[in-house]
């Protein structure tokens, strides 16, 4: 269906009902029990899972299939949302010519960059993708303060133009982001006993547009296109020698993926109308390939599990106070509660990187494949007989 | 082509997820009408305290942190009281807001406007919370207010100094109780003046970020009002670890005094490079090389060490202040005596003002007899109060400003002990510091109206 074998598509169907259905699995504790803390059904949060999961989605177009490493992609993430705010600032709180723009002024933005840095491969391809990177965050940072406002980060204002829309509301307050007069903020709560659940229209669109991004990945990932980025992959050399010049698809697949990152900056911008120079940093970029690694490189689910994976941690592990520790351990003597409080306080709160690199760490050794291959041991265990599949699909790799 | 194939097992399972699906919006309705966003329902109400953890302010956000904890333990009947006490308003009782128990969430702003606002996010979105508090620096708390703005909460800003919070940015759910950059230039220029005379020639270094630039501005404009010569303004970036190569320069510029726009880490970084690069002995013009730092704070000093003494700027709150210059400063001690015992050391100026603020915010709410945020704005505007350590203290209305005294102090040359860094000059009376609310380096903004969200 859709053009899709059946795996495929059952695979979308899989993530089209986990994002649809997001607000309910990921608030599975009533909203006053003490476990609430570990829900992460609100809609910011939700909104970050696909919307970071679009950014990993690209990268992994260009890292999971050609395997060339960018170190630079928040660049274009950044870019991206830079460009919606200024379209909010000048245009319209519509956030749809918004996104349209961040596409668009990523795409051609990440054809600059490709076009140098694909010159170079391996390590020197990564290392120059990061020092574009890190040019357009010190341009971002400071030298171009007027266009992104620099650290302070670019901001919409009453006294914009908004040329299609208005300066500020009839109250006197600044317009918010909408979808042709649906609110992006605008979020219906569902109380259902104990339970809260929250729909969010931001979440919708950004989970609307995470599918489409999903889809179009599948079918890059299986089209004669895609086998040629594999082939990048497993040997370049070889496929010069066959007289193909690769260059031009590994440059479609940097500028694709490119724009998916301009996609999710414009989204960022679109949920929440801030940009700030730190979505360019390298930090930022070694972030989207962590998600990919973490969730399983070369693999179509597995970058969307990376980043709910890691904006999880970011979000809910670095909320957990000394207070909330004391709270779970009070059924304890006291000083074994002191005691068990200080053994876990350097991995909550502000120390949730050290939590998520232990982790990090024990997934890459343990799970090379990532969640993905996880999952699959997980689900082999469960099989009646070993699965055929997974054979199949190593015959897909061509040999080195 | 697709083939489909139709099993019992499949039919079951789309027919269950249908089934679901169609089930979906027959679920109760329950959506909050009390009128604005995060109405407290329980017994509870829940405030968030936003506060850098990591990055360079985070010195400053442990302690925020700390002075939020204790006032929180303070409004919810725990503790001494402290500044309760001495608050000339005397509508809490220790029964928490409202006759609600005083929860709160913590988070952490990294210093970045983004995880800022993310962070405030989630304390509103997840949490609940009703008003959010903290920031140590005034981009993150320019964004955070902006946000809070459009949620409909309100935000009381922590330690933040740029013009622009009470002054282009500023909103109409967003209050400060800390001084600004303006306040400091104003209260400063003098003793610079009676200290290094009316000659000089001033390097500028500048944190590049929006209290950086006002900070810069405001210095700049009132040293030239005595007749010192800007020579240059040389902007750095926050994140900035070393200042070796911005200090290089300035001993060849022809400047004869170093004004360092910096705060919390970068200052303390940047000072230890000046006074590395021998400035503090230098000659310039035939005279002695001096250091200015407009914005201090004990962590600061603590920070920099011995390099600090006998540097001037300016606090908006210091631990000795009642010690030193008696009664009008009434609630200091309090606060330092119930701070000291439960952490083990005197609070800085960051942890004084969120202490403050949750104070105040507590009593808007009371004398407002709601938690909704237009009712506590208006019971905070134009709003009189003593008692909090900083003398007679006004909250205008016009910008969401407190106007209160400005304390000038100076690096000790020989402290006493690790808390005893810093000695007062002089206390620079509030009138010496006001401005009009439309003075040129705060115009540009305007509040809009409140918005109480949902």
């Amino acid at each position: 269906m859709l053009g899709l074998g059946r795996k495929d598509f059952g695979l979308l169907v899989i993530v089209a009902l986990l994002t649809l259905l997001a607000p309910f699995i990921l608030n599975p504790f009533p909203s006053d029990s003490s476990l609430a803390q570990f829900n992460a059904g609100y809609p910011d949060l939700m909104q970050r899972f696909v919307i970071f999961g679009i950014f990993a989605i690209g990268f992994n177009i260009l890292f999971g299939l050609t395997g060339y490493l960018s170190f630079g992609h928040a660049a274009f993430l950044g870019v991206g949302s830079y460009a919606a705010v200024w379209m909010f600032k000048l245009l319209t709180m519509n956030v749809i010519p918004a996104i349209i723009l961040s596409v668009l002024i990523a795409g051609v933005f990440s054809l600059l960059i490709g076009y140098i840095s694909l010159r170079r491969s391996g390590i020197y391809f990564s290392i120059l993708t990061l020092a574009f990177a890190q040019m357009s965050f010190a341009l971002a940072y400071s030298v171009l303060t007027p266009i992104t406002n620099g650290e302070t980060g670019l901001q919409i204002a009453l006294d914009d133009p908004r040329i299609l829309g208005v300066s500020q509301t009839a109250d006197g307050s600044i317009p918010v982001t909408h979808l042709f007069g649906l609110e992006m903020r605008a979020t219906e709560v569902v109380n259902m006993g104990p339970w809260q659940f929250q729909f969010s229209a931001g979440y919708y669109l950004c989970a609307l547009l995470m599918l489409i991004a999903f889809y179009l990945a599948i079918r890059i990932f299986r089209s004669p296109f895609g086998m040629m980025l594999r082939a990048v992959k497993s040997n370049q050399q070889r496929l010069y020698y066959t007289g193909l010049n690769a260059r031009p698809y590994t440059l479609a697949a940097f500028v694709i993926s490119g724009m998916y990152a301009g996609l999710a900056g414009g989204l960022l911008a679109a949920m929440d109308p801030l940009a700030g120079a730190e979505r360019m940093q390298w930090t930022a970029s070694g972030e989207v390939v962590l998600m990919t690694i973490l969730g399983g490189a070369g693999t179509l689910i597995g970058p969307v599990l990376g980043a709910g994976f890691i904006k999880y941690f970011e979000n809910i592990f670095s909320k957990i106070n000394d207070n909330v520790l004391h709270g779970w351990f009070a059924f304890l003597p006291d000083g074994i509660e002191d005691a068990l409080v200080a053994v876990v306080h350097p991995f909550i709160g502000k120390g949730w990187h050290l939590t998520l690199g232990l982790l990090f760490v024990a997934v890459v050794i343990f799970l090379p494949g990532g969640l993905v291959e996880g999952g699959q041991r997980i689900a082999r265990l469960f099989r009646r007989k070993p699965a055929p599949d997974t054979e199949r699909a190593h015959q897909h790799t061509p040999a080195e | 082509m697709t083939k489909t194939n139709v099993t019992r097992r499949g039919v079951l399972r789309t027919g269950a997820v249908a089934g679901a699906g169609l089930a979906l919006p027959t679920y109760l309705r329950a959506a909050q009408h009390e009128g604005f966003t995060n109405a407290p329902t329980g017994d509870t109400v829940t405030l968030g305290f936003n506060v850098p953890q990591t990055g360079p302010y985070a010195d400053e956000g442990a302690d925020e942190l700390r002075a939020f904890e204790l006032a929180v333990e303070h409004l919810n009947g725990g503790g001494d009281g402290g500044m309760l006490q001495t608050f000339s308003e005397k509508n809490l009782d220790g029964t928490g807001i409202l006759g609600k128990k005083v929860e709160y969430v913590t988070g952490d702003t990294q210093t970045k406007s983004d995880a800022a606002r993310a962070s405030a996010r989630s304390m509103i979105e997840k949490d609940g919370a009703v008003m959010i508090s903290g920031g140590s620096s005034s981009g993150v708390a320019v964004a955070v207010q902006g946000l809070c703005q459009e949620a409909g909460v309100i935000f009381m800003a922590g330690l933040t100094h740029s013009n622009d919070t009470t002054g282009k940015d500023k909103k109409a759910n967003g209050f400060r109780h800390f001084f600004n950059a303006y306040m400091s230039a104003a209260a400063l220029a003098p003793v610079l003046e009676s200290l290094y005379g009316a000659d000089r020639k001033a390097y500028h270094l500048t944190a590049d970020y929006t209290w950086g630039w006002t900070q810069q501005e405001s210095i700049q404009a009132a040293t030239e009002a005595l007749g010192w010569e800007t020579v240059e303004n040389v902007l750095t970036p926050l994140a900035a670890t070393d200042f070796s190569s911005y200090i290089a320069p300035v001993l060849q510029s022809g400047a004869d005094v170093l004004v360092l726009n910096h705060y919390g880490g970068n200052m303390v970084n940047s000072l230890t490079n000046a006074v590395q690069f021998g400035l503090r002995e230098a000659q310039a013009n035939g005279k002695d090389f001096q250091i200015v730092v407009p914005l201090y704070s004990e962590l600061m000093a603590r920070g920099a060490g011995e390099n600090i003494a006998g540097i001037p700027g300016s606090q908006n709150w210091d631990w000795k202040l009642e010690n030193q210059l008696g009664e009008r400063y009434t609630g200091t001690n309090a606060f330092v005596q119930s701070f000291g015992e439960k952490y083990g050391f005197p609070p800085s100026q960051a942890a004084h003002t969120c202490y403050a603020q949750t104070l105040l915010y507590a009593d808007a709410v009371t004398r407002a007899g709601s938690f909704n945020p237009c009712a506590v704005a208006e019971a905070l505007q134009d709003f009189e109060f003593d008692g909090l350590g900083n003398g007679p203290t006004t909250y205008r209305g016009a910008d969401h400003q407190c106007f209160k005294d400005v304390v000038v102090v100076r690096g000790k040359e020989n402290p006493e002990n690790e808390f005893d860094l810093v000695e007062i000059v002089e206390v620079t009376p509030a009138d010496a510091v006001t401005y009009e609310p439309d003075h040129p380096m705060f115009s540009g903004g305007s509040l809009g109206s409140c918005n109480p969200g949902a």
